[in-house]
C-alpha cells in the first residue's frame, strides 16, 4: 500500500501526513513534488494543508494547474482514491473534482481548535474503520473554511449522502454553535458521487498519536490502508 | 488594452468581510449605508487586434481563473487608447 502526498510551494502539512504514513501506520510513503506528471504507482493520493502558491487569487486556484494536478485528476476519474485535508479540500472544489467551494469563516478569523465531526458515512474506504454516527475528535486550523454550495447543489449532495462529517457538539448534535465557520449544513467534509474523492477541512494527520492529544484521525488513515490492502490482495 | 475586472462575491453568498465593514461605516456615523459588499479589482494589460477580441479573451480568462463561479461574479471594462467602453 502506498500513499503520495503531493508537495506544492507553500504546503505545510505534507511532513505530517508523511510522518503518520510511514512512522505510525507503517505504510509506503511516497513524496510528489507538484511539478511531476506521474504518481509513482500511488494506491492513495493525499493534497495536504497549507497555502500552495500563497494561495494568491483565492485558495487552491493557482495549484490546480500544477503537472501533478492533471494526473490526479485521471487517477480520480479511474476510480483511484484522492483525500483533500484543508487546503486540498480547497484544491479539489477549484479543480472542479469535488462541488462548491470554501470562503472566508463567518468569524472573520483564523480558527484553530479543535472540533467534534459527526461520521455520517461509515461505509467509504476513508471511514470503514468508523461507526456511522460515531462522533471524532480532530482539529481545524484554517482561515477559508467556511463550505458553500447553491441551494440546487446542496440538496444533491444531502440526497446522495455525500456529506461525510459535519461539525457537531460532543453528543454528536449537529447545532450551529459546533459550526467553527459557517459552512452550510455545517459541513465539514464531503465526497464525489462515487465515493472515491474525500475532501474535508478537519486535520487528521494532527490527532493521529496519543502525544499529540487524540488519535481520531488515525482511524481514518487506517480506513484507507485497509481499503487499499484488500483491493491489493482481492 | 487595458482590462479592468471586477470580481464580487454573489449575493447568495454570505460576505463577512462587508458585514464588517458596513459595520465599521455605521460606527462612523454613515447611517445611510443599508449593505456593503467586498469583492477584488484586477487590472488585466493584453495585446487583442480589436476590442470584440479582447472582450472575449477577458471573458475566458474570467470564466477559467479570474472568478470563481462558484461564489463570485464578474464584470469587466476594457480600455483602449484612453478611451473606456463598457
Amino acid at each position: 500500500m502506498k500513499f503520495g502526498v503531493v508537495v506544492f510551494p507553500g504546503t505545510w502539512s505534507d511532513r505530517d501526513c508523511g510522518w503518520v504514513v510511514d512512522q505510525v501506520l507503517g505504510a509506503e510513503l511516497r513524496y510528489l513534488w507538484h511539478k511531476e506528471a506521474d504518481l509513482r504507482d500511488c494506491d492513495c493520493i493525499i493534497l495536504p494543508g497549507g497555502f500552495a502558491y500563497g494561495d494568491y487569487l483565492r485558495t487552491g486556484a493557482i495549484a490546480r494547474f500544477a503537472p501533478v494536478m492533471e494526473k490526479v485528476s485521471e487517477f480520480a476519474a479511474r476510480g483511484g482514491l484522492v483525500w483533500g485535508i484543508c487546503n486540498g479540500f480547497q484544491i479539489l472544489c477549484e479543480a472542479g473534482l469535488l462541488p462548491g467551494a470554501l470562503i472566508r469563516n463567518s468569524s472573520l478569523e483564523f480558527r484553530c481548535e479543535w472540533t467534534n465531526l459527526v461520521v455520517e458515512r461509515a461505509d467509504l474506504p476513508f471511514t470503514s474503520a468508523c461507526e456511522e454516527r460515531e462522533v471524532l475528535r480532530i482539529p481545524i486550523s484554517h482561515g477559508e473554511g467556511s463550505y458553500f454550495a447553491d441551494p440546487a447543489t446542496l440538496s444533491r449532495l444531502e440526497q446522495n449522502g455525500q456529506v461525510v462529517f459535519r461539525y457537531a457538539d460532543v453528543e454528536g448534535r449537529v447545532r450551529p454553535n459546533a459550526n467553527p465557520n459557517g459552512s452550510v449544513h455545517n459541513i465539514a467534509g464531503i465526497v464525489n458521487s462515487r465515493g472515491n474523492v474525500l475532501g474535508m477541512m478537519p486535520h487528521p494527520e494532527r490527532c493521529a498519536e496519543q502525544e499529540l492529544g487524540g488519535t481520531d484521525g488515525l482511524k481514518l488513515f487506517r480506513s484507507v490502508m485497509h481499503h487499499a490492502t484488500k483491493a491489493l490482495a482481492g | 488594452m487595458i482590462a479592468r475586472v471586477i470580481v464580487t462575491p454573489k449575493p447568495v453568498v454570505n460576505d463577512p468581510q462587508g458585514v464588517t465593514v458596513r459595520q465599521g461605516l455605521a460606527t462612523l456615523g454613515f447611517a445611510e449605508v443599508t449593505d456593503v459588499r467586498v469583492g477584488k479589482y484586477i487590472e488585466v494589460r493584453l495585446k487583442a487586434g480589436s476590442e470584440r477580441e479582447a472582450r472575449e479573451r477577458v471573458d475566458a480568462m474570467c470564466r477559467q481563473l479570474l472568478a470563481n463561479h462558484v461564489i463570485e461574479d464578474y464584470r469587466f471594462d476594457i480600455e483602449r487608447d484612453g478611451e473606456k467602453s463598457r
